[in-house]
């Protein structure tokens, strides 16, 4: 056989260029390269450089080679490394295998590659962290994130709040879930309340797994192979610990593993700690706003009411417009008024608020006040000017029915609290319900925009009143006057923000009175609410997105009678049918 | 209608109840419209139906008889405000117990169409979930505000009209940013939700009854990069939007030169032009940042017709069109949509 190797073959049969066979034998042993030369015919093999001696010991001259048979490439465990081969023709008796030891360079690979998996998780854990401020969605996204990088589950208890423990849980494959523990069970879990203290993280080693509570995971989780618990970083105090489980007997956290899942634990806990700083503020907001948003309007009897407020591009929603109405109690009884003002519903969108049914009404005989107004200057400063001035009118609204001397009371109240430089312009209205379902409308102005009426035909007018603004002289001039609305006629209400506008085609153009005349003059025969969505639509297209400053309304109609020719009920010429139909048809209703 | 009235309704399915429930919305009869969804309810339809099939179909309706001039603005706005009483009949009567996740339901900002969205979160409701529903025209800030004080699981953004689609997807990637999947719906986002898609929207539904069987499976999705769609205007786009007022006041000149009795228009007269002028900048400005020319043909078919209804020649609109594409011409996108919409008007 070694006959047959062009190595060992007649040295005088090539001329005399040919190298020696040592030389080629030294040639072979000085490559890097592992080289193995096998017979065609059984594999056996009958050559073996220094490298490829070194990295396959078993493969001798002589020996089987048994490396991949009929293969062209392999790479596989040789000898307890990584060799990667490739195989080569050399005549038609032989081929030859060259080797290489790539254990390093997939080492290499392998280390590179879970580096990227971590900064990748790492980045994403970052994004969808930082995205939002609300807490539940924290936790969530905590575990959620925690599952698919770190462990097989993954639970987030919070620190104990009364004696009480909230948690949110995920496990591969299953849905999050919350729940609350007493506080005594949590030193169940090891090194549980040393997390929730703030204590570092003790490595996932020394924990002994199969002392993890039932109650910590499901039940058909099987049993925990590897616990690791981190502390989540907040403020002054931990915001919680993460509780991270893998699965089966062999399982563990390696070092790498849990230095990851404190840097996650960190960005975490900053997360949740910032959104629990977020409710702090959001909750101390939103009793300082319950007092200052526009009120749910009341549903008087024989009045229609309708208010909307949309603050210019501020997401506390209050600034230095506002409207209030107050109901009292028929004259006598000294029962103060009877309701309003509460919180209007929901957040986040400019706010229309109509008369709800079921609402208090007022009884008969009482009265309804309305005001309307704006205070100079914007943010928290105009609000708690606001508040005060819409209490003294509520105050007001008890002893007194005339809205001109609601008025200057309030001028001399503002200028005795001593403020300089806060003034404020308002209309005060008393509405009263006269015969034939008219309603009459008290007016008295303090330099506001003068309300306008939408008559019957479509005409608009102004109310016929005027006056100079609150807060600035002791003497003010008011000249109040009376507004009569017949059945359908309406009584607008609105702050400067809505004339001065600015929008239209140019972007820079004030909306005015006069598109404010035709604007109203085309809610002709709406319902009150529609009529004033209508209006902060219209004023909305003209300004072509973001107000930009405080837009309030508030609009008053007498209630329009049924087009009774057109509903062809029969015969019912009362300007009440409408309530004479209700009773008869809820009758027939039962 | 003496005998309906005495034999109250106890079916959808009786064509009579939905043509006396819009002669009844289309006459302000809060009332007698309340009365025949309660009558509905009391004869065991679900309130679903009553949403979906009566409710629903009318304000449709509603609005094709204002495009066909058959009913004026303010019928058409007193209509839809007594629709939405008798909705909140319907929903006053039909209590759910939340057992789902909660959903944050809202029109794009200067979208004012509240209608279709109220229907799907009293849909949405009655599936179960926690609804919190901020009304018409929603400013993207106060959405977040919003999204980040109640955590909701989702963010269903309606949009009927496609001149807000740059705003809708400002207000999809806020939302997406605070970690809300968005679920986008109503006409303005395409036929079949195309431009939902393009504009980053985690699903589309064509109707509240199609979104509320999309959010009752595999719901929430993770939500990737909120960025992922980047910012879709091109030059053309940008200069359409930036240059909106000199393209309307511009367009108006011409018209001045071109059909001399303009000049002699009142304020109002003059409003109206420059608000349709404005329109149809809008328009374009929407086809080219969603980059598909149906938007703007679209709009000028139905403006057609709508200007048909009320004997306004084709004639106006054509040249306004024209008016606007003459000062765009170094724009070949811009051009060819406007000559698209030519097109279509004349076919």
């Amino acid at each position: 056989m070694t006959a047959q190797l062009p190595l060992q073959g007649d040295r005088h049969a090539s001329g005399p260029s040919l190298a020696p066979p040592a030389l080629l034998r030294a040639v072979l042993d000085a490559s890097a390269e592992a080289i193995v030369v096998c017979a065609a015919a059984d594999d056996t093999v009958v050559l073996v450089n220094a490298a490829a001696a070194e990295l396959v010991p078993a493969l001798a001259p002589g020996s089987r080679a048994t490396l991949a048979p009929g293969a062209e490439t392999f790479t596989d465990v040789v000898a307890g490394r990584q060799v990667h081969g490739r195989r080569r023709p050399l005549d038609e008796d032989h081929y030859a295998w060259y080797l290489r030891d790539c254990t390093e360079e997939l080492l290499r690979a392998e280390q590179s590659r879970a580096e990227r998996a971590r900064t990748e998780f790492l980045a994403e854990a970052g994004r969808r962290l930082s995205a939002s401020l609300h807490r539940r969605r924290c936790l969530r996204t905590t575990v959620e994130l925690a599952v698919s990088h770190l462990a097989d589950a993954a639970v987030v208890v919070l620190p104990a709040d009364r004696r009480q423990s909230e948690w949110v849980r995920l496990v591969t494959g299953g849905r999050v879930e919350e729940g609350t523990l007493r506080e005594q069970v949590l030193a169940e879990v090891p090194s549980l309340e040393d997390a929730l203290a703030g204590f570092p993280p003790i490595p996932s080693r020394w924990l002994d797994a199969s002392q993890v509570p039932g109650w910590l995971l499901p039940g058909d989780f099987g049993p925990v192979g590897a616990l690791l618990v981190t502390p989540l970083p907040g403020n002054a105090e931990p915001a919680g610990a993460l509780i991270l489980a893998r699965r089966g007997a062999g399982a563990t956290f390696a070092p790498d593993d849990e230095m990851l899942a404190r840097i996650f634990a960190a960005r975490a806990g900053a997360a949740i700690s910032a959104a629990a700083l977020y409710r702090e503020q959001v909750d101390t907001t939103a009793i300082l706003q319950a007092d200052l948003l526009p009120p749910q309007l009341p549903r008087p009897d024989g009045v229609e009411l309708a208010g909307s407020y949309q603050a210019a591009r501020d997401a506390l929603r209050i600034g230095g417009d506002f409207f209030d109405v107050f109901e009292t109690a028929p004259a006598g009884g000294f029962g103060g008024p009877t309701t309003t003002a509460g919180q209007a519903g929901g957040f986040g969108g400019p706010t229309t608020t109509a008369g709800q049914a079921g609402g208090p009404e007022a009884g008969p005989g009482g009265e309804t006040v309305i005001a309307l107004g704006d205070v100079c200057g914007k943010g928290p400063e105009a609000a708690v000017l606001t508040g005060k001035i819409r209490q003294t009118l509520r105050a007001l609204s008890l002893v007194e029915r005339d809205p001109a001397v609601m008025v200057r009371v309030l001028n001399r109240a503002l200028l005795s609290a001593g403020r300089q430089h806060r003034f404020v312009t308002l209309v005060v209205g008393t509405i009263t319900r006269a015969e034939h379902g008219r309603v009459r409308i008290d007016l008295a102005t303090g330099g506001h925009p003068v309300p306008l009426v939408l008559r019957a035909d479509g005409t608009v007018e102004a109310a016929p009143i005027r006056g100079t603004l609150v807060g600035v002289v002791p003497e003010i001039s008011v000249h109040p006057g009376t507004v009569e609305l017949a059945p359908g006629e309406l009584c607008l209400l609105y702050s400067d923000g809505l004339t001065e506008a600015r929008g239209g085609p140019s972007g820079q153009e004030q909306y005015g009175e006069a598109r404010l005349h035709d604007a109203l003059a085309s809610c002709r025969g709406m319902p009150v609410d529609a009529a004033v969505e209508r209006i902060r639509q219209l004023v909305s297209d003209w300004v072509h997105g973001g107000v930009r400053d405080d837009i309030a309304m508030l609009a008053v109609r007498a209630p329009a009678r049924t087009k009774l020719s057109l509903m062809d009920t029969g015969p019912a010429g009362s300007p009440f049918a409408i309530d004479a139909r209700r009773g008869e048809r809820r009758n027939r209703a039962r | 209608m003496t005998a309906f009235t005495s034999t109250p309704p106890g079916s959808l399915d009786d064509p009579e109840v939905a043509a006396e429930y819009l002669r009844l919305v289309g006459d302000g009869d809060e009332y007698g419209a309340i009365e025949v969804v309660n009558g509905l309810l009391d004869a065991g339809v679900p309130a679903p139906r009553i949403m979906l099939d009566l409710i629903a179909p009318t304000q449709g309706r509603v609005g094709e008889l204002w495009a066909a001039n058959e009913w004026s603005i303010a019928r058409e706005h007193a209509a839809t405000a007594i629709s939405e009483r008798a909705l909140a009949a319907v929903s006053a009567r039909s209590a759910a117990r939340p057992t789902r996740g909660r959903v944050t339901v809202a029109c794009v900002d200067g979208e004012w169409h509240a209608l279709p969205v109220r229907i799907l979160g009293e849909m949405l409701r009655l599936d179960g979930w926690r609804v919190d529903f901020l009304g018409a025209s929603v400013p993207g800030p106060h959405l977040v505000t919003h999204l980040h004080q109640t955590g909701p699981d989702a963010v269903a953004l309606s949009c009927m009209i496609a001149t807000r689609l740059p705003r809708a997807h400002a207000a999809i990637t806020a939302c997406r940013s605070a970690g809300v999947p968005v679920i986008a719906g109503g006409r303005g986002f395409g036929p079949d939700g195309r431009w939902a898609h393009r504009l980053g929207a985690d699903a589309w539904a064509a109707g509240a009854q199609e979104a509320v069987v999309r959010l009752a499976r595999d719901w929430p999705p993770v939500v990737g990069d909120p960025y992922g769609n980047g910012f879709l205007g091109d030059d053309e786009y940008t200069y359409v939007a930036r240059h909106r007022g000199d393209l309307v006041h511009g367009a108006m000149a011409r018209l001045v030169a071109e059909y001399p009795p303009v000049a002699a228009y009142d304020q109002r007269r003059l409003d109206s032009t420059l608000e349709d002028l404005g329109h149809v900048v809008d328009f374009l400005a929407a086809a080219l940042y969603v980059g598909d020319p149906e938007v703007f043909t679209d709009f000028a078919a139905w403006t057609a017709a709508v200007l048909e209804a009320r004997g306004v020649p084709a004639t106006a609109l054509v040249a306004g069109l024209r008016l606007v594409r003459d000062q765009l011409r170094d724009f070949p996108a811009a051009t060819a949509t406007l000559d698209a919409g030519l097109t279509r008007i004349a076919g």
